[in-house]
């Protein structure tokens, strides 16, 4: 097993992590400030307002994040006359904007649709009672809803980032240089294919983990009035 | 929307893809049930085993796995074997490798459905069973099992729907499913829109189609339950 090889090749894997980080956290920020308004017009009552949501959620839930990626890096080739006319075609030609805009409408869909769970599952009491305070509309949702909600989305989200910082290897299938670009690369170069994905597997699952703690760590932080009160401090011997 | 005669193309890989979905869920259920009873099991060794198998197996992407089988796995028995002193060739078929993938992947999420499954069904009826005298693997397959699918296929049809749409990735190491098709009839037409969106709408289909068999198994294991 070329040990060697591994080392050698730590730098570029280093420069792919801070592209697949990168990548990720744009497409998880841009995409929860996607997911807010879309959630809430979710469960909005007019149907002409809850429909077309509806559908983009259930359309990016329900075809591979492959073909999303597809469809809008060489899709969008189809349309270069009229997106040159526009002055877009420059941004649709760069694969890193087509990776950061699927991976970001791919988990608005998702988070939406675990924001649209939370909301609908605050408990109606502090609905009432928020009503009963004098409370409505976007008040109401500021103070008492979306607080709730966020909090009982946290695991269901923690997943979400989870999948989506997984889901960014994809982007190394159109030729971005992300943890598995890197590991694509090198192995074709040097036919060192174990070795190489071995490593890019290995960084991926510290990812993974780190980011799983950071999650915990928030979700602790946040649930803070749900555990039992900390027992008063005994005095501790020699003090 | 013409596809240029591309349309039967599109249906073959449609036709691969259910079929890679149902070998490598198959592949997942086996591993999932295996793996499930690791994690129960009071030996010490088979929990070490299947928490290593969940744990490593959902932190890695499915990207990056198939890659490592179907390239990896390959050049690391010849470079074992050439060590040993023999000269060896070996191809993976992508089929074999992706379908293999696939099911190995989705069958550590399987194996925590079982799980939840399992300990889902009240303990008093394998007591129940066991004082009736049945031994321990009668009463999995009499008592527990029977009981099991009704607590799993939520969760097993969630995998069902993300193993599905993970068939994708397999295109990438070349096999000729609907992805992969796609791709070669988006080539030949340059209408690379065209043909991923029709790629798209049958994938959507498949997950229509799945959404409406869920709801009929869902309520045939639930025959006999009586609903408040």
């Amino acid at each position: 097993m070329g040990f060697n090889i591994i080392l050698e090749s730590m730098p570029r894997f280093l420069d792919g992590t801070l592209i697949t980080i990168q990548i990720t956290a744009l497409s998880v920020v841009i995409g929860l400030c996607l997911a807010v308004p879309l959630a809430l017009m979710r469960v909005a009552k007019n149907p002409f307002v809850r429909g077309p949501v509806y559908a983009f959620i259930f359309y990016f839930r329900g075809t591979p994040l492959l073909v999303q990626i597809f469809l809008i890096y060489y899709g969008s080739g189809q349309f270069q006359n009229g997106l040159s006319q526009i002055g877009l075609w420059y941004l649709f030609r760069e694969a890193y904007f087509c990776a950061i805009m699927s991976l970001t409408l791919n988990t608005a869909a998702y988070t939406a649709e675990i924001l649209r769970g939370a909301i609908q599952g605050v408990p109606w009491g502090e609905i009432e009672a928020a009503r009963a305070c004098g409370m409505s509309g976007a008040l109401l949702y500021r103070r008492i809803i979306l607080p709730k909600a966020f909090r009982l989305a946290w695991p269901a989200y923690t997943n979400e980032v989870v999948f989506l910082l997984q889901a960014s290897s994809l982007v190394s299938i159109i030729t971005l240089m992300d943890i598995t670009g890197v590991a694509r690369v090198l192995a074709a170069r040097t036919f060192a294919f174990y070795e190489l994905f071995l490593t890019a597997a290995a960084i991926y699952l510290i990812l993974v983990y780190g980011l799983i703690w950071v999650f915990h760590r928030i979700e602790y932080r946040i649930s803070a009035h749900l555990r039992a009160a900390p027992e008063t401090a005994q005095p501790a011997a020699g003090m | 929307m013409g596809l240029q005669g591309y349309g039967w193309l599109l249906l073959d890989g449609a036709k691969l893809t259910v079929l890679v979905g149902l070998s490598s869920m198959t592949i997942a259920i086996f591993l999932g049930l295996i793996a499930s009873w690791g994690k129960l099991t009071s030996a010490r060794f088979a929990r070490g085993i299947a928490s290593t198998y969940t744990t490593v197996v959902r932190g890695i992407p499915e990207l990056v796995l198939i890659l490592l089988v179907y390239y990896g796995i390959p050049t690391l028995i010849q470079d074992i074997a050439s060590a040993a002193g023999v000269d060896l060739i070996i191809d993976l078929n992508p089929f074999t490798a992706g379908v293999g993938t696939i099911g190995f992947i989705y069958g550590a999420f399987a194996t925590e459905v079982f799980r939840g499954a399992y300990l889902a069904v009240p303990k008093g009826q394998i007591e129940a069973a066991r004082a009736m005298g049945m031994s321990t693997a009668l009463t999995f397959r009499r008592i527990t099992l029977p009981q099991m699918w009704r607590f799993a296929l939520p969760g097993l049809g969630n995998v069902w729907m993300v193993l599905i749409k993970a068939t994708a990735l397999i295109s990438v190491i070349q096999l000729p499913e609907l992805m992969r098709n796609a791709d070669i009839a988006s080539r030949a037409t340059r209408m690379p829109f065209t043909f991923y969106f029709a790629a798209s709408l049958l994938y959507l289909l498949i997950t229509i189609v799945s959404m409406l068999f869920q709801q009929k198994a869902e309520s045939w294991a639930n025959r006999g339950v009586r609903r408040s």
